[in-house]
């Protein structure tokens, strides 16, 4: 895993809330295109929620990933 | 607008900002004016002195109406107690009448929960298979959707199994209006042998009903008809059996117990009317469908229409708006005077999101399904169009959501 990835925690929340803070964190010019996000949520939702958000956004959604504590990091690459 | 004809005095006039026909349509005018006298003259259809005579009169009278909209013969037709007692009583029973052949199902990965939990009992019921049960002889195959929600026919004909005792498809998706390959898939499923049970529940009194069915089932409060009045149709021949206790004294054999008749009459009465208005109330709200569909992506930013943008239902559509809270939204709009309802995890009981938007890879929050009554009102439209982008963009703020 490339080192600059950059972690979202939004465990405990729920929709929309965790596509939310995944917007605020990589608004404009904060993160370079490319850059990997890594969104930790355990909201059911975030599941069909973040790989819409990407379409509708231009990003790469590139796959989930099971964590230890029953959440999820779903992974996205910035402008596609 | 002033040159368009008055609505007829007989048609039905729901509340102003009503925009949830889809969970339920009010009182038919035509179904109020049948329900008294039917209700006044009493009678067990199953006897045989003068009231029960009446009483099974009129109730054959509803039957053979029922019948002739749905393109079947009247024997075939029942009334169970409401649309969700029919889908049970159309899987049970064919599940039971099939029971030796397995306990296996297939259906569209987006039918009302109605149907999915009734299959959930198949799957639990289906005889005893020799030990070791044979691969495929239970459980259900869900059959995906397309991004719109349409059911893909040849996957859903290549999941029938030898052990298929039946197969559940709607005519239109309840949640975002897509028009479903009924034909296609009942041709499939003839070719195999299994009987398919077709969910009418969206549809009956909206223009022609496809031919291709085994079992169908649908719920007269959605035309217009009163709440207990459901509708479960069994074409001859079909190995269906009733999952109840046997009941000599009703007039039914599949359905148990003494019909609510002054219901099936008044159901009736309010599907005939509406049957007969349909082409052009159909066409009337498709205009205005087509509308909420062009204009709303214009007013609200981030917008999607969800399901099939031509095979759909006439009166409904749904939207999702990215960043917003669906329960938030429909407060908005019901103190706006508007009822509407969501597919979002947030308005739900279970707090899941809606199974139909996960099968589509639609957008779950910020949903919002509109499905426009029989005689709504354009004003009320151009009233909703007006106050739906404030909606929004107040719900968004409260978010902190605004100009990402």
């Amino acid at each position: 895993m490339s080192p600059e990835v950059t972690v979202v925690d939004a465990r405990g929340l729920r929709c929309p809330m965790p596509v939310l803070e995944l917007a605020r964190r990589t608004a404009a010019g904060q993160l370079p295109t490319g850059a990997t996000v890594h969104l930790l949520s355990d909201d059911p939702a975030a599941a069909v929620d973040v790989p819409a958000w990407c379409a509708m956004r231009g990003h790469a959604y590139l796959g989930e990933q099971p964590q230890p504590d029953g959440s999820r990091a779903y992974v996205v690459r910035l402008g596609g | 607008m002033s040159d368009l004809p008055p609505r007829a005095i007989s048609g039905p006039v729901p509340p102003a900002g009503f925009l949830d026909a889809a969970s339920g349509e009010p009182l038919h005018p035509a179904a109020l004016a049948a329900w008294p006298q039917a209700a006044r003259s009493g009678g067990d259809p199953a006897r045989l002195y003068g009231a029960g005579r009446r009483a099974r009169l009129a109730l054959d009278s509803a039957r053979g109406l029922v019948a002739e909209v749905l393109g079947c013969r009247p024997d075939e037709v029942s009334f169970p107690a409401s649309g969700t007692q029919a889908v049970h009583l159309a899987v049970a029973g064919l599940a039971l009448g099939r029971r030796r052949l397995g306990a296996h199902a297939v259906a569209g990965a987006v039918e009302h929960s109605a149907v999915l939990h009734a299959l959930e009992l198949v799957a639990a019921r289906g005889e005893p298979a020799p030990a070791p049960a044979p691969p495929g002889a239970s459980g259900t195959s869900l059959v995906g959707v397309d991004p719109g929600g349409r059911v893909d026919a040849e996957a859903f004909a290549a999941a029938l199994r030898p052990q298929t005792a039946l197969a559940c498809l709607q005519t239109a998706n309840h949640e975002v209006g897509t028009v479903q390959p009924v034909d296609q898939v009942h041709a499939a499923c003839q070719s195999a042998g299994v009987p398919l049970v077709v969910d009418a529940a969206q549809s009956v009194g909206r223009g022609p009903l496809p031919a291709g069915w085994d079992v169908l089932t649908a719920s007269a409060h959605k035309w217009g008809g009163p709440a207990g009045v459901g509708v479960l149709a069994v074409r001859t021949g079909v190995r269906w059996r009733s999952p109840w206790p046997a009941d000599e004294r009703s007039s039914d054999p599949r359905v148990p117990g003494f019909e609510d008749v002054a219901g099936v009459v008044a159901a009736a009465a309010a599907l005939g009317a509406v049957t007969a208005a349909a082409p052009a109330e159909d066409a009337r709200l498709r205009t205005l469908v087509q509308r909420l569909r062009h204009d709303v992506p214009s007013a609200v930013p981030d917008t999607v229409v969800l399901g099939h943008p031509d095979l759909c239902l006439p009166h409904l559509v749904t939207f999702s708006f990215l960043y917003v809270h669906g329960e938030a939204l429909l407060g908005e709009l019901d103190r706006a005077g508007f009822a509407a309802t969501s597919g979002s995890a947030c308005s739900a009981s279970s707090l899941q999101p809606s199974h139909v938007l996960v099968a589509m890879g639609a957008l779950t929050h910020g949903n919002l399904r509109v499905s426009l009554p029989r005689g709504v009102a354009a004003a009320d439209i151009d009233r909703f169009l007006a106050v739906l982008p404030g909606a929004v963009a107040r719900v968004r703020a409260a978010a902190g959501a605004s100009g990402l």
